[in-house]
């Protein structure tokens, strides 16, 4: 295993490494279930948005920007968050309703039990996708590998130019 | 109607995609709109013709009294007609004009959806409706002369058009309100049926209105574009900036002229300018070289001749207005056609190197003709029957300074008599002493390139010689301008008398002015002129710019200690002015509720005062994250878990993103050695502390009216559908303001990728995916 691309330089920490494997999945799953609850529990499309970008921050100090495989795709999820939050205000405003007025969503469904849910669900996917946006776009702008000039906040040992280029 | 404007827009958007299928014939393929706007109003033509106008109403926005009204009278007949039917021998003219070229369907898309937008302009029936459809055809103006947007001239005079009609829609918006205001509603036949006249603010309402108009039909001194948009294909000349688009001022002073020809200064700016403008298009057309500026300030000269005559308002110059608009846009649209053949033959519209082109092409040469008799106002072609009309009305018109109105149109009709002389030269006569001579040789076009000028010419000329078939349009289209002037004949043989003589005046005084072009055009180039209206335009134009620089020079110098002290002190000042004018403490003070309150606050101070203290900007992001973890506990001893989670994790994410940042900057704050910089910052912080800490001490006191809180706490579950209140605030009670924070949010996190990619050196903001430039600065490419 290589340092190249280490946000902050170092040699990768097997034990890091393993940790974040594991708990990656589930805080993602925690950040949907946060999003899915937040409408009667503590939670919502902020704070899982929130979460959803903790998890990726982990993974990306573990294993830097290359391997955690964070790049791009910031421009989709903004745009989209935006289009589904909007478009659940202009979706009232079509339905004949006032822009943003709410309304509810209540079914029976086999097996499942009674599935409700309010306007509130769409728009808050919609915050939770603009604030994974805003991670992701910061992560993947400020989080380039260090600039060897100017790194000098970690003492790093790990960071040179050969290593740079055999990464890739 | 609106369905006929959904049409062109439906096939505009359509053209792109289409040429790229069927190449040319895309042309064919919107040209479907004009011709069903033409079926449409022709199976309404008789009971429009008759007095019945159509009308078709549908809300938009009922609380701005903006709604889709449409309203298709007789004169918007005529206005239909034209707009759609020159639309049609444009669409048929294309495709001899350009060869094959791939940005066709966007050129197509662009000329329809401009149609669309005129149709809509003159149906439109609601004073802010028929404003948007203003707006949309500047902007589809914009977009057609700058159509070559290689070409750097192309692109400037786009902006020069838009930037002069721009500003004139805005204040002729100002206008419209004004009198939509003043009237009560904003139905453009219910304004005109009965016109607020009195007061000064109608006065003013219908100055706006008329610049508006004049910036838009190129009345002295905004005129400046319309030379300019000849950088435009020919085409769009013809359609455009002569027979269509320019005349929407003119249109817009015909409609209002008989209800507020008398209001304020009206008449005398109308009129005043009209022929001013007449006068000096005219002058400035005898210089031209280029034939297709020959027939721009031609064009410009005559719409100051159509602003007068609609300008006076009375019902026989409005008569005269409605026959010589018709008139115009037939030889105008016809002249600037066989120019686009001239020049696609050719391949030059210097008049001082074509030579003997009548003897090589006489069918364009007599269609030409036939289209500059008219312009000249010779008879028996339908602009000197106009043009009589035209003197009748100056002669019989009452009120001051009709004879000088009449004087200055008789002046302004020698001009154009001597620059369609030119123009004829110019195009079509042997020219011995030309250097460089290009006619005698040149190929001929084809009958479908000639075809739609010669139709134009031709209903010219039917149009000249049958008044009785152009009294029965123009009649009910002046009458429903203003009725009483429905009354009035079109004469192909006025009779002996003051009108002919000064038709003959005009011809035989152009004839001359033209004999002695040489010495003209040499006076006219002595005349040092030090600025002209497009210097004008332009140097004001860089002062704006330059202004606008100087400007944010000073509210912008990138320091972010001046930003940050600006904020605060703005901040301290405003607040604190309130505070001190009406300070009440509240009846209990409570420090703390809970010894664990009172250790985590106590945290919490330390943390901040450690965060001020320290040298490593490491350290102070760890403190300022101690901070933040110390309120969030705060808020769990409170019973706030949303908002403590919420702190939590901003205080997380925000942390390691900060660290992020610090890479790139050194370990410790730089030393201030300026004392007294640091003393006036202490001062600053210290001030926004202490009133923080009063607003909070204070403002539980302050309240006057209940608080909304136990209201959205009732209403959360049965309204909103949520037990978590905090939730239910966010994305349904203010879902608005969340909107526009995930805005902002969106916003901040774009632009801090544009500005790190931007600041990166060695990289450009192309705006590609970041693998697009990963090559590190100082480091060889490694990418294989």
């Amino acid at each position: 295993m290589s340092a190249a691309g280490r946000p902050f330089g170092g040699e990768r920490s097997v034990i890091l490494d393993e940790v974040v494997r594991l708990v990656f999945h589930t805080v993602l799953v925690l950040a949907v279930y946060l999003l899915f609850a937040g409408h009667n529990q503590p939670g919502g499309g902020f704070i899982g948005g929130l979460v959803a970008g903790a998890a990726l921050v982990l993974r990306y100090v573990a294993a830097g920007q290359r391997d955690a495989d964070i790049r791009g795709g910031h421009e989709v999820l903004l745009g989209v968050g935006l289009l589904v939050a909007g478009g659940t205000g202009v979706a009232a405003l079509l339905a004949g309703d006032q822009l943003f007025e709410s309304w509810t969503f209540s079914e029976e469904i086999p097996v499942i039990g009674t599935v409700k849910f309010t306007a509130a669900l769409p728009f808050d996917i919609g915050v939770f996708l603009v604030i994974v946006g805003l991670v992701v776009a910061v992560l993947d702008s400020l989080g380039r590998e260090a600039d060897p000039d100017a790194v000098d906040l970690v003492e790093l040992d790990g960071v040179d130019e050969v290593g740079r280029g055999s990464a890739r | 109607m609106a369905l006929l404007v959904l049409l062109h827009a439906a096939l505009a958007a359509t053209a792109p995609l289409v040429s790229r299928r069927v190449g040319k014939a895309v042309f064919a393929w919107v040209a479907v709109a004009p011709l069903a706007t033409l079926v449409w109003a022709g199976t309404h033509a008789g009971a429009v013709l008759d007095g019945r106008p159509v009308v078709e109403t549908a809300a938009w926005v009922p609380e701005l009294g903006l709604e889709l009204a449409f309203r298709l009278d007789a004169f918007g007949l005529v206005m239909v007609g034209l707009v759609s039917g020159i639309a049609l021998l444009v669409f048929a003219y294309c495709p001899s004009y350009f060869g094959a070229r791939p940005d066709l369907g966007r050129f197509a898309m662009y000329l329809t959806a401009f149609s669309g937008a005129m149709l809509g302009l003159v149906l439109a029936d609601n004073l802010l409706l028929l404003f948007v459809f203003w707006e949309l055809t500047s902007i589809t103006s914009y977009l057609l002369i700058g159509f070559d947007d290689l070409k750097e001239s192309a692109r400037k005079a786009a902006l020069q058009a838009l930037l002069i009609t721009g500003a004139g829609g805005l204040a002729m918006l100002a206008g419209l309100v004004l009198i939509g205001q003043q009237a009560g509603t904003y139905s453009l036949s219910a304004v005109l049926a009965d016109p607020p006249t009195e007061g000064a603010v109608v006065a003013w309402a219908v100055v706006l209105v008329l610049l508006g108009a004049f910036t838009k039909s190129a009345q002295v001194p905004f005129h400046a574009w319309l030379p300019g948009a000849m950088a435009a294909p020919t085409p769009v000349s013809a359609y455009l900036h002569s027979a269509t688009m320019v005349k929407a001022g003119v249109y817009l002073v015909a409609r209002f002229s008989p209800a507020f020809a008398d209001v304020g200064v009206w008449r005398p700016l109308a009129v005043g300018v009209g022929v001013a403008t007449m006068l000096w298009g005219g002058y400035r057309a005898l210089r031209q070289h280029d034939l297709k500026l020959v027939l721009a300030f031609g064009t410009i000269s005559q719409l100051g001749f159509l602003v007068a005559l609609f300008g006076w308002g009375s019902s026989k110059l409005l008569f005269a207005g409605t026959a010589m608009l018709i008139a115009h846009a037939l030889f105008k649209a016809a002249l600037f056609l066989v120019v686009g053949v001239v020049d696609h033959q050719a391949h030059t519209r210097d008049l001082h190197r074509l030579h003997a082109l009548g003897r090589r092409l006489p069918v364009v040469a007599a269609v030409g003709g036939a289209a500059a008799l008219s312009m000249a106002g010779i008879p028996p072609l339908l602009g000197f029957v106009a043009k009589e009309a035209g003197f009748v009305g100056f002669i019989d018109a009452e009120g001051v300074g009709s004879s000088w109105a009449l004087g200055g149109v008789v002046l302004g009709s020698v001009l154009t008599t001597a620059y369609t002389a030119r123009f004829m030269w110019g195009t079509f006569w042997p020219k011995p002493d030309a250097l460089d001579p290009v006619g005698p040789d040149v190929p001929h076009p084809s009958a479908r390139f000639v075809a739609p000028a010669a139709v134009l010419a031709g209903l010219s000329l039917v149009g000249g010689v049958a008044t009785g078939l152009t009294d029965a349009i123009v009649q009910p289209a002046a009458g429903a301008l203003y009725a009483p002037a429905a009354e009035y004949e079109l004469h192909l043989w006025p009779g002996l008398g003051l009108p002919l003589a000064l038709s003959a005046l005009a011809v035989a005084g152009g004839l001359l002015l033209f004999a002695l072009r040489r010495p003209v055009e040499r006076a006219q180039l002595a005349v040092a002129r030090p600025w002209t209206a497009d210097s004008v335009f332009h140097s004001s134009y860089a002062a704006v710019l330059r202004g606008a620089r100087r400007v944010t020079g000073v509210v912008q110098p990138g320091s972010l200690m001046i930003y940050l002290s600006v904020v605060a002190v703005s901040f301290n000042i405003n607040p604190a002015v309130v505070l001190v004018g009406d300070v009440r403490l509240p009846d209990d003070v409570v420090l703390a509720e809970s010894g664990f309150q009172l250790v985590v606050g106590l945290l919490v101070l330390v943390a901040a005062v450690a965060t001020v203290l320290t040298r490593q900007r490491f350290a102070a992001v760890l403190s300022l994250g101690a901070v933040g973890y110390g309120v969030a506990v705060l808020f769990v001893i409170q019973g706030a878990p949303d908002l403590a989670l919420t702190q939590f994790l901003i205080e997380t994410v925000v942390l390691v993103l900060f660290l992020l940042v610090l890479r790139e900057l050194p370990t410790r704050f730089r030393l201030r050695t300026d004392r007294l910089l640091q003393a006036s910052h202490a001062v600053v912080a210290l001030a926004v502390g202490a009133l923080v800490f009063a607003l909070a001490v204070t403002s539980l006191a302050a309240r006057r009216s209940d608080p909304i809180g136990p209201e959205i706490t009732a209403r959360a579950y049965p309204e909103g559908g949520g037990a978590n209140v905090v939730n239910v605030i966010l994305t349904d009670v203010r879902a608005f303001d969340t909107l526009g924070e995930i805005v902002v949010i969106a916003v901040a996190a774009l632009g801090t990728v544009a500005l790190v990619r931007a600041a990166r050196p060695g990289t450009r903001a192309t705006g590609l995916r970041p693998d697009a430039d990963r090559t590190i600065p100082g480091s060889p490419e490694v990418d294989a």
